[in-house]
């Protein structure tokens, strides 16, 4: 099916079970500990051996030796695999470096060997018996400092590096009112609460990997381009995933060391990244610098607006987008934005959580904070001021749907920002200085292509089959309300089957689009069913009705299940778009309002409470789009008050690594949190109407706690994460 | 982790004898810091003897209207004793700022004091380490070092000790008891439990080798306004960036202990005389001749301002 003309009245219109805040559907099985995770599958495969993967111990430079003869001789081991006997091994489309080091080493905690023993016990023991020897060599390490060595990139996924409208240099120069000032965001680490883990089997050259990653049709072709063999070979199973974020978005060193290590071994291998290896080893957020410029009339009306960003990668990597949201936010005539890139021999910078607008808005939202205040404007007023209904960079494009100031206004009753006080220091509650604060969430829609296959039995059940991922947020669930809403069944006659390769390829768990391409997916295979059991019922599809588990034409009437009755019917589509994201602007809005203490002698700094408003499109299930939310609320209040990988400049690695050392909150730190979606459907986006929430939830809320700790103290910091090493020479003395 | 024997044991004596006659044995009791270190390989035991079920498990009165905590009580059953509440709040108050709930419920009285430092360097073994690997270096000197010693650190180290329960402890002037292999006991104040690190700072303690902890002496209470401010990034489950554990008396006087600044908890008795004139004029007695680096001077002035907000909380 192509949707190429915006959508018209269809049955997920009905919002019979599609809207209802349904608990999921794989709940039960999550919280009873019967939902297996990757290294759990302990059935799919029999006589599993355990892979321990050693990491380099040095940031940049070659192995001048290894001796593997104490490992070799420790008691279980079957098999080592490095690079020296891996064979001939490619590097796929979406790796940085390479998964398995050696001679050559790219980062620190690079993988350069696995250990393969019959228990991970004896493998963890043998790993530490390989003998290395290295040669360092120098290395970049420090963004800030390979700032003018950093180049023009190429377009990431579509997105130039540069973009500029009208006059921005002379506009910003004219402008009466002006801000200029440099923000820094760090390294951000997924840290998801499941390890990378895969385990791997061989059957003759057939290979199959069970495993946790969010897109399977990509990882599948980047893992035959990897091992050098046709895909048609690899089978990837992947139905739980505790948490990715963007950090199994690709292949790691676990699944290809899995099939390498059950190749050695001749026998299953399963291999879980070690958590201290994970922040090294895996892909990260990168730290960005960012200037943002911007120039008002003295009525607040934005008459320019510039925003430049640079950002680290190893040779061959990318930048973080951190501009692409100044491109789209905000009124102005005169435009500029840039990316500068910078070779950085730190670990693989790469997609994190609303990558590009997570960072990007956490200096955007404090500059317009910085902005309103010199202006004298209340920050909601001079966000209002300053809206637009078209791109700004194309006026000739409209967006599909901007409820950006509903958002902003409906928060602010909400919140009770009227009884703010806007002069920053004034509000105490004991020993804390209290204040409030607000930032725009802002994160663009995408639409990817997506397949499914559904099957109906005699019984009325109808089994969904696609690759699609749940990674957490409630695919599993949306994707039954969905075929249970096109066919007319109660969610408890669908049966969702996820992330087998052997399933119609899914847009996959990304850039907050699966909930609604996945879905239009599963739709498209149902009006496909739907016409295939009209048929089989001799009914016209166009009058068939389909309610209650039954379909009715005219005064005829027949049990869904009874279209079975010859056998089981099977129908399979795949929704493709047509050019309609390219005629309007497809976006997702929110407001978030962030409450915070400041301790006045300590400068701790506390979230009170957190309110966010967001307009994105039909909201699928509005249980799971809270639950999205308000975890990303959590993790955007993770990176304004305490995630930070610390570089060690030296050495060249993120020296906090593990979750002890990488501090992320926990429930003390979020008290109270609130989410309100706006009624809004889309249908420029897909038969579904609904665009995601996912990354939108993160996105603006570090800038929301930076604006509230502004309003508390009076004092600006422009440098994630605030801690309160950054306030203390700035607050006023204890008496 | 390198391959280990076990036993367990009912008594002290059985424990210390269990001691000398195996090469390369440590005593086990909760485990919640021992098993990490082990399975790093930074701890390689031989042998372990678990000492988790000797009976050193109560809390009782000493002759002298103190309290003797046993060795194996847990930090959960510890912060919860009635009189540990009423006369020694600093105490409940630090024990419950520290780890989570599942660790109290594990960790012993003793396994606190003895836990060690959590310095990533430490815990990574492809860095130098003088804790860990003695003569190698220091990769936290010139490194990260946000966590770490402003005051006592040497050249070869500016690892801080973690606990919480132990600078209240310092605070309460609280005495450690032990038995040696010879049935030997003694008895050490906490202020001289930890040694400075000096050229040796993979010695934590003053213990000698198969010296077993038994227990832990309150004097009798003190009275006084007990407060435990633990100040960190984040509001649970993280260690100290600094701590100020306070006494204070109604007539101004008592007693400041901090966490976080130093390999051990750092009181210095000397600067309390300075209370009557504020927390700056304690402070600066308290870290003379510190040595920050730059990524933690600011727990300089954040001692000084954390000490100001408890004596204006104490004075209420």
């Amino acid at each position: 099916m192509k949707f190429d003309t915006p959508a018209t009245t269809n049955p997920i219109d009905q919002l019979k079970v599609i809207g209802k805040p349904t608990n999921r559907i794989d709940g039960p099985l999550k919280t009873t500990g019967l939902a297996p995770y990757a290294y759990e599958r302990h059935d799919v495969a029999a006589n599993q051996a355990y892979g321990y993967v050693v990491g380099s111990a040095i940031a940049k430079g070659r192995i001048s030796s290894m001796n593997l003869d104490a490992a070799k001789a420790a008691p279980g081991v079957l098999a080592i695999v490095t690079a020296g006997t891996a064979g001939k091994l490619g590097k796929g489309n979406f790796n940085t470096a390479k998964l398995l080091g050696g001679p050559a080493i790219d980062h620190y905690h690079q993988a350069i060997a696995l250990v393969v023993a019959e228990t991970f016990e004896q493998a963890r023991a043998a790993a530490a018996l390989v003998r290395v020897e290295y040669a360092r060599s120098k290395g970049a390490f420090e963004l800030a400092a390979a700032l003018d060595a950093a180049i023009k990139p190429p377009a990431v996924f579509g997105t130039e590096p540069d973009s500029s409208v009208g006059d921005f240099a002379g506009a910003f120069a004219a402008a009466p009112v002006q801000l200029d000032a440099r923000y820094t965001t760090p390294d951000h680490s997924h840290a998801m609460m499941e390890p990378h883990a895969s385990i791997a089997a061989w059957d003759g050259d057939k290979l199959t990997l069970w495993t946790s990653n969010q897109m399977i049709a990509w990882s599948v072709g980047d893992m035959a381009k990897t091992l050098g063999i046709p895909k048609e070979n690899i089978r990837f199973d992947s139905p739980y995933i505790g948490g990715g974020f963007g950090g199994k978005l690709f292949n790691r060193a676990d699944v290809l060391l899995a099939a390498l290590g059950a190749k050695a071994a001749r026998r299953p291998v399963k291999v879980a990244l070690q958590r201290p290896l994970m922040i090294n080893n895996t892909t990260h957020r990168p730290a960005t610098i960012q200037r943002i410029r911007i120039g008002a009339t003295a009525d607040g009306k934005i008459t320019a607006i510039g925003h430049e960003s640079w950002s680290g990668d190893l040779p061959g990597g990318g930048p973080e987008t951190a501009v692409a949201q100044t491109r789209l936010l905000y009124a102005g005539a005169n435009r500029m934005t840039a990316m500068r890139l910078a070779v950085l021999d730190l670990p693989e910078g790469n997609a994190m959580r609303a990558p590009g607008e997570a960072p990007g808005l956490m200096a955007l939202e404090v500059a317009v904070d910085e902005m309103a205040e010199k202006l004298g404007i209340d920050p909601i007023q001079f966000r209002v001021i300053n809206d637009t209904q078209v791109d700004p960079e194309k006026p000739s494009r409209p967006f599909s749907q901007r409820q950006l100031n509903e958002c902003l206004k409906t928060g602010a009753d909400k919140f009770g920002w009227a009884r703010r006080n806007a002069k920053p220091g004034m509000t105490r509650d004991g020993q804390w200085l209290v204040g409030t604060g607000v930032a725009a969430a802002f994160r663009n829609n995408m639409n990817a292509p997506s397949a499914a296959r559904v099957r109906l039995d005699t019984a009325g059940v109808v089994t969904v089959e696609t690759d699609m991922t749940d990674i957490g947020t409630g695919s599993y669930t949306i994707i039954a309300q969905t075929a249970a809403e096109m066919m007319g069944l109660p969610l408890d006659k669908i049966v969702v089957k996820l992330g087998d390769s052997a399933f119609p390829v899914s847009a996959g768990s990304g850039g907050q689009w699966g909930a609604n391409s996945s879905t239009a997916g599963v739709y498209a295979a149902c009006v496909k069913l739907r016409e295939a059991v009209a048929q089989k019922l001799g009914m016209n599809p166009l009058d068939a009705v389909f309610a209650g588990g039954k379909v009715k034409a005219g005064r005829r009437s027949a049990a869904l299940g009874d279209a079975a009755k010859d056998g089981e019917l099977v129908a399979e589509d795949k929704m493709d778009y047509g050019d309609l994201a390219e005629k309007y602007q497809q976006s997702t809005f929110g407001a978030h309002f962030v409450e915070v203490g400041v301790h006045a002698a300590t400068g701790e700094i506390r979230i009170r409470r957190m309110l966010a408003v967001c307009a994105a499109g039909r909201i699928l299930n509005p249980k799971a789009a809270r639950s999205q939310v308000i975890g990303a609320m959590t993790m955007g209040a993770g990176s304004a008050l305490m995630e930070e990988l610390a570089v060690d400049k030296r050495f060249g690695f993120f020296v906090n690594h593990d979750l002890a050392g990488y501090e992320v909150p926990v429930h003390a730190d979020i008290p109270h949190q609130e989410v309100i979606f706006l009624d809004e459907t889309d249908p420029t986006t897909s038969p579904m109407k609904a665009k995601g929430v996912g990354e939108l939830g993160i996105c603006g809320v570090a800038a929301a706690v930076a604006n509230a700790v502004y309003n508390a103290t009076g004092i600006r910091t422009r440098n994630y994460p605030i801690t309160l090493d950054k306030l203390l020479d700035k607050l006023p003395a204890i008496a | 982790m390198k391959s280990f024997t076990y036993e367990r044991v009912e008594t002290p004596a059985a424990a210390t004898a269990a001691f000398a006659k195996t090469k390369g044995a440590r005593f086990i009791a909760g485990g919640t810091n021992l098993l990490d270190l082990m399975k790093l390989e930074i701890e390689t035991p031989a042998h372990l003897i678990d000492v988790s079920r000797l009976a050193l498990d109560t809390i009782e009165p000493t002759t002298d209207g103190g309290l003797r905590i046993g060795a194996m009580v847990r930090n959960t059953d510890l912060a919860a004793d009635a009189r540990v509440r009423r006369d020694y709040g600093l105490l409940s108050r630090a024990l419950v700022a520290g780890a989570s709930g599942q660790l109290r419920n594990k960790a012993t009285t003793a396994g606190n004091l003895l836990q060690r430092t959590r310095c990533p360097y430490f815990y990574d073994t492809n860095m130098p380490c003088n804790k860990r690997k003695p003569g190698s270096g220091c990769a936290a000197i010139g490194g990260f070092s946000r966590l770490h010693a402003i005051v006592g650190a040497s050249d070869a180290c500016i690892a801080t000790h973690p606990s919480d329960m132990a600078v209240a402890m310092r605070a309460l002037d609280a005495w450690v008891e032990t038995v040696d292999g010879a049935g030997k006991t003694r008895s050490v104040p906490v202020a001289d439990f930890y040694r400075a690190p000096g050229k040796t700072p993979h010695l934590d303690t003053v213990l000698a080798p198969g010296e077993l902890i038994t227990a832990v002496t309150l004097p009798k209470p003190v009275g006084g306004t007990h407060i435990y401010q633990k100040v960190r990034d984040r509001a649970s489950y993280a260690f100290a960036l600094i701590s100020v554990a306070a006494v204070v008396q109604k007539d101004g006087s008592g007693r400041v202990a901090l966490g976080g600044v130093g390999y051990k908890p750092w009181r210095i008795e000397a600067a309390e005389a300075e209370l009557p004139r504020g927390a700056k004029a304690v402070t600066a007695k308290l870290l003379a001749g510190a040595k920050p680096s730059h990524e933690n001077a600011y727990k300089l002035p954040l001692v000084e301002r954390t000490l100001a907000g408890v004596l204006a909380q104490a004075r209420g």
